[in-house]
């Protein structure tokens, strides 16, 4: 409410400056109008702001048609499949360069007709499980070690730290020095590449988890058991899930490194071979099943984040 | 008061049995911070009937000295207030009380039974609202007990929610239940009604006064309301350079009104104790 009706009409304009009021401000209702008027004078007028969707239109119905999570992460794959298709079967790609779907369903056809593709693939498939099985036990037995205990960490930490920097492919010679060019040493590889990830990220994972909370636990009663068990596992959690996952993806690449050497058994060996023959049918097959593997290790890991870490509501894309 | 004092190591002792409800608790059990003296009290100073005794308390980090020769005593059952200003060393003052720090000089004593509400929830993300309030709480029928304590919070429909799909105000009801289930001879709160709305603020009052007159624990309630300390305490304090620069009664006749002279008169006091001008805060 600014009264100036009391301003003669050819009253000058008050002066707007920075600090508008007028330094003799002493109360009075004249000059307090005045101040008003100054301020009113001053201040712009309040612009029309442009209105907008918040959310842009990007609304999620709760009742949207939408096929399973599985079917929507088999699309990627899917697109691939067709455009493998598309090249192989206009002719664009000869087939001794890239065989067709169909070659490679044909090729499939035959091994597993006589059981050969099974015997190689579960020979496959028990190394990358030892080899997973002890890596995991080993990374999260030392990540523990140096999580835990500050001597552990001294002396574990920077032992890994080191050890990380070589790649796990040079240890290959000495792996055979050592255990020979058996199972062991296939098994040995594995794990040892499987180590790393695991160890890294559940260590991360451990030493991540709020001391305020540590220090929460421990005002209601928890004792040192009761503390690793109630929150420290679990903080650690999502970093040791971040591992496994990393670390499966390693098992299958050093698979592939362990059955070129002196094998008569595995998709790896199967892969050699089918390069020898000169079969690119064959080592588009082990390729998928390569693919298809590591699809199915993705998914375990994923069910396995999905039921133990349902507490988190993290952001998952838009 | 140089003493090279023991530390604090092990973990306060879990609460156990409960105290037959409506008493006053006795004798309280007071455990040393320090490890300076046995948990049975210091020779020659009477602790009966005591839930935290402070003495000399000196606080530094590196050249910034917080706490500086603090003395402080809290009846069994006493509700004092602690008032200060932002950064003043009130949180530092709770986590020394509560055995989190041990870069402290001087006698600290606390009850061996007390429980804390912190500045932040901090409750276990991982853990559901109920296995919270439970977290670490020994005996039978413990999810009984925690049932009991949210329905008392007014979230026993919440039971099973995860704490960050709780408001802010919700989890730190479930912080207040997880506190009170262990009906603790000593209860510190650290401005655990900052974020809650004023209406569940009101509620809250209530039930921290019904929750004290029922289990009378003592309780060290911190807050930047200066309303709020003299609503609720028998004793408001306030921090300020490391020591108590004030310690008084609230001699307001209950039912507590705003709009009692005495209230108007301590509230004064104590804005200007605090540095702030009275008459601004008032025109607002
Ligand atoms: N771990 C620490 N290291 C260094 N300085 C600290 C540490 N903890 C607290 N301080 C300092 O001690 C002072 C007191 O902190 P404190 O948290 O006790 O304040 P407060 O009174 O609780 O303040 P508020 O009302 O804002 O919560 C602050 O200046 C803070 O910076
Ligand atoms: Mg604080």
């Amino acid at each position: 409410m600014t009264d100036v009706s009391y301003l003669p009409a050819t009253a000058p304009p008050p002066k707007a400056g920075p600090h508008g009021l007028p330094p003799s401000a002493a109360g009075s209702a004249a000059t307090r109008s005045a101040a008003g008027e100054t301020r009113a004078n001053a201040a712009p007028a309040a612009t029309t702001p442009t209105l907008e969707d918040p959310t842009g239109g990007r609304r999620s119905r709760g009742t949207r048609l939408s096929a399973p999570g599985w079917i929507r992460r088999l699309t990627g794959p899917a697109v691939l499949f067709a455009v493998w298709w598309a090249v192989t079967g206009t002719g664009l790609v000869g087939g001794r360069v890239l065989a067709s779907p169909l070659a490679v369903a044909r090729a499939f056809g035959d091994l597993a007709g006589d059981g050969e593709l099974w015997n190689n693939l579960s020979v496959s498939l028990v190394r990358v499980g030892w080899g997973v099985l002890f890596g995991v036990a080993a990374g999260l037995v030392l990540a523990v070690l140096a999580g835990f205990f500050r001597a552990g960490e001294h002396i574990v930490d920077s032992s890994m730290n080191f050890l990380r920097t070589i790649p796990i492919i040079a240890l290959l010679p000495l792996i055979i020095v050592w255990i020979g060019i058996g199972e062991s040493a296939k098994i040995f590889l594995i794990s040892a590449g499987v180590v790393f990830p695991v160890y890294m990220n559940t260590f991360a994972g451990i030493r991540g988890v709020d001391v305020k909370l540590v220090e929460a636990g421990r005002t209601f009663g928890l004792g040192r058991l009761g503390l690793i068990r109630r929150v420290i596992i679990p903080g650690a959690l999502p970093g040791f899930l971040i591992g496994l996952r990393w670390s499966l993806g390693v098992a299958w690449l050093l698979l592939v490194f362990a059955e070129q050497v002196n094998t008569d058994r595995g998709i790896g060996y199967l892969l050699t071979s089918a390069q020898g023959w000169n079969r690119t049918d064959i080592i588009i097959l082990c390729l998928v099943i390569y693919g298809l593997l590591g699809l199915l290790c993705d998914g375990i890991v994923r069910v396995l984040e999905g039921s133990l870490l349902s507490w988190r509501r993290g952001f998952s894309g838009t | 008061m140089a003493t090279r004092l023991q530390r604090y190591l092990s973990p306060p002792a879990p609460t156990s049995a409960q105290d037959e409800a409506g008493q006053a608790a006795g004798p309280t059990g007071l455990a040393s911070l320090t490890g300076h003296t046995g948990p049975a009290g210091p020779a020659g100073g009477d602790t009966d009937g005591v839930a935290v005794r402070v003495r000399g308390l000196r606080r530094s980090f590196g050249e910034r000295v917080v706490l500086d020769g603090l003395d402080l005593t809290i009846a069994a059952g006493e509700f004092v207030a602690l008032l200060g200003r932002s950064g003043s060393g009130k949180s530092t003052l709770l986590r020394i009380l509560g055995g989190f720090d041990t870069g402290i000089e001087g006698d600290v004593l606390a009850a061996t039974r007390r429980s804390v509400v912190f500045q932040e929830a901090r409750l276990l993300p991982w853990t559901r609202a109920l296995g919270n309030v439970t977290l670490g709480l020994p005996g039978k029928d413990v999810a009984a007990r925690g049932r009991v304590a949210l329905a008392e919070v007014g979230l026993a429909d919440r039971e099973r929610a995860w704490p960050v799909t709780l408001s802010g105000g919700e989890a730190q009801r479930v912080a207040l239940a997880r506190a009170l289930v262990r009906e603790p001879d000593l209860v510190m709160l650290d401005e655990p009604f900052g974020a809650l709305d004023a209406l569940t603020r009101i509620r809250m009052h209530a039930l921290l006064q019904e929750l004290c007159r029922r289990h009378r624990p003592a309780v060290l309630f911190v807050t930047h309301d200066v309303d709020e300390a003299i609503l609720l305490a028998d004793r408001v304090l306030v921090l300020a350079d490391g020591r108590l620069s004030l310690d008084v009664p609230v001699g307001v006749a209950s039912p507590r009104l705003r709009s009692d002279p005495a209230f108007a008169v301590l509230r004064s006091r104590l804005l200007a104790e605090l540095g702030v001008d009275d008459v601004a805060e008032g025109a607002r």
